[in-house]
């Protein structure tokens, strides 16, 4: 109970101090860099439901990051949509394209899953690379506007973007907590544990990780257009396998499988890179070893080493209790 | 009949795993599923469940036709099974472990997760009840808040029933329920899956563990290279000439070769 309690405090105090960030701190760089983190959380939210709970790999994030950027760019600039449709399109065509790849891709099983996802990454990337009259090529995507205005709220100014990015990073982490304690979410974790008897305890696992896949995309989807108009210039590269291994790297460093792991790691990990910014290219030489560590010694990652110790402390609970029971029954058989 | 294979068959390449097997079992009896290691014991389970497809052959269960059957739609109608490695998350306590177990019987989707509706809170109720349920019937309430990794061997088999029962089935493949627990814990096993088949649930189980088969099954099927060598109750099974040949090797009236 006191767990439960302390863990709503805690959820309590970050969301006020990620509210009152930009109007105690105003600092432009730190609101900068704290936007970019929200963004990319929502995509790595994506990649935590299909790789965390339900136990597959996918390594096409990136690319449904790009076509969910793509998409809001090319309406927004060639299609002359407004902002707020073009982002409602963007978020549904990353979807469909999600589902389409995931009706394929699931037929394979662990690396070969790795593997396929993969390729269809590389696919996106040079479709968008090569289709020079489309995306515009290795020139990248210019002038996508900002959000437009919602009635009196406009967002022209960097506070106003921050408070967006906040907006749908809560909506994203809500339908996360939503679903992950859910029957659905009990059927992925299933899944994951294990697919033979998930089977033969009557849960279908194509639909459920078909579900999963594509809610993966939708959340990549999201955050693709989000980045796309805060960014307001979009290139091939953001569809490059290292930004989906970049993405992994938030995931493993937060936690996979964990609800605050998402956020945790790309917070940790892109403040951690920018910090180290005035070593310029050298800085991988300590960040990558500080990486390799963490994932040999924490697998877990920090939430789920974090949570793995409260565990551990409530078994203990459970033991000594369960000791002073057969205690107390001697005590009363020998009475 | 309640469930009957008939002639089932499954190839791996040139090899018969299974050849040929024709089983019928009776409502609310214990079958047992003996034979030497590699005979295809766990492999005929496989086929029931729809684990592997048949090669050849039909399988009947209350007078479906399930030969062609994906697994989950075999689970929904009615039959549970355990494996012979327990499968569980060791991570999660007992309870959680046996709540996914309802899932087959519920509806809730994506936008009953996202919007709490009245049909997952409902859900997720009868799938307390019913973990609580087979948590009581394989008398582990005493334990539900552990996690699994804390529990013993032979609760971790007990587990692996309740979770199988969770899916409401009327039949349950149990693959070697009593490996590696100390004979006390056998006779516990036993008096389970007894009480099992005394509620109607019909019980499948493969064992190597002759004495507790003996007292216990109704009936026995024995299996040798893929093939059904004999059938009967365990007085018929104890003498039967194949069954010796099988076990001991050998021919029981093997000329003797002079040299």
């Amino acid at each position: 109970m006191l767990n439960f309690l302390s863990k709503r405090v805690l959820i309590s105090i970050v969301a006020v101090a990620a509210v009152l960030f930009p109007l105690v701190f105003p600092n432009m760089y730190v609101l900068q860099l704290l936007t970019l983190v929200f963004i990319w959380s929502i995509a790595v939210y994506g990649f935590n439901i299909i790789s965390g709970y339900v136990g597959y790999l996918s390594l096409a994030h990136a690319g449904f990051f790009a076509i969910g950027a793509y998409g809001l760019g090319l309406l927004t600039t060639k299609g002359g949509l407004s902002y707020w449709l073009s982002l409602l399109l963007a978020v549904i065509i990353t979807s469909i394209a999600g589902a389409l790849v995931g009706v394929i891709a699931l037929r394979t099983k662990s690396h070969f899953f790795a593997i396929y996802t993969m390729c269809v990454g590389v696919i996106v990337y040079l479709l968008i690379d090569k289709w020079d009259s489309l995306t515009g090529g290795v020139r990248g995507l210019i002038g996508i506007p900002a959000p437009g205005n919602l009635g009196p709220i406009t967002f022209d100014t960097l506070t106003s973007q921050y408070y967006l990015a906040l907006f749908f990073l809560s909506f994203t982490i809500f339908l996360c907590y939503r679903i992950v304690h859910s029957l659905l979410g009990r059927t992925f974790i299933a899944i994951r544990n294990s697919e033979e008897l998930a089977k033969t305890i009557g849960i279908s696992i194509m639909k459920n990780q078909l579900l999963a896949f594509t809610l993966s995309a939708l959340f990549a989807g999201l955050s693709g257009a989000l980045y796309a108009s805060f960014i307001r210039f979009i290139g091939p590269q953001i569809s490059a396998i290292t930004v989906t291994f970049e993405m992994l790297m938030y995931l493993l460093v937060g936690g996979i499988g964990t609800l605050a792991g998402p956020i945790v790691g790309t917070l940790i990990v892109i403040s951690l890179t920018q910090s180290l910014q005035f070593l310029e290219e050298y800085r991988m030489l300590i960040f990558g070893p500080v990486v390799v560590l963490l994932v040999l010694y924490y697998p877990r990652g920090i939430t789920g080493s974090i949570n793995g110790y409260l565990q551990k402390k409530k078994q203990q609970r459970v033991k000594v209790a369960n000791e002073e029971h057969d205690e107390k029954r001697k005590v009363g058989e020998a009475g | 009949m309640f469930f009957s294979t008939e002639g089932i068959t499954k190839r791996f390449g040139g090899l018969a795993a299974v050849e040929d097997v024709s089983v019928s079992v009776e409502k609310g009896t214990i079958t047992a599923i003996i034979g030497p290691n590699g005979a295809g014991k766990s492999t005929f389970f496989n086929l029931i469940s729809g684990i592997h497809p048949l090669s050849s052959g039909k399988i009947l269960f209350k007078d479906h036709d399930i030969t062609r059957m994906p697994p989950q739609q075999i689970a929904r109608l009615g039959i549970g099974r355990t494996f012979q490695t327990t499968n569980l998350f060791e991570q999660s306590t007992v309870l959680d472990n046996v709540l996914i177990g309802h899932r087959l019987r519920t509806k809730s989707g994506i936008w009953d997760a996202i919007f709490r509706t009245k049909r997952e809170k409902e859900e997720e109720k009868r799938s307390y009840q019913k973990a609580l349920e087979a948590l009581e019937f394989v008398e582990m309430m005493h334990v539900i808040e552990h996690p699994v990794s804390l529990i013993s061997q032979e609760e971790k088999k007990r587990l692996a029933f309740a979770l199988a029962l969770a899916t409401d089935p009327e039949m349950v493949l149990l693959d070697e329920p009593a490996a590696g627990v100390n004979p006390d814990e056998t006779d516990g096993l036993a008096y389970l899956m007894r009480k099992m088949a005394d509620h109607g649930i019909t019980v499948c189980l493969i064992e190597h563990k002759m004495p507790m088969i003996m007292s216990l099954a109704d009936q026995i099927v024995v299996l040798n290279h893929g093939k059904k060598i004999a059938e009967g109750r365990p007085e018929e099974i104890r003498q039967n000439e194949a069954v010796i040949q099988a076990y001991l090797g050998g021919e029981a009236h093997a000329p003797v070769k002079q040299y």
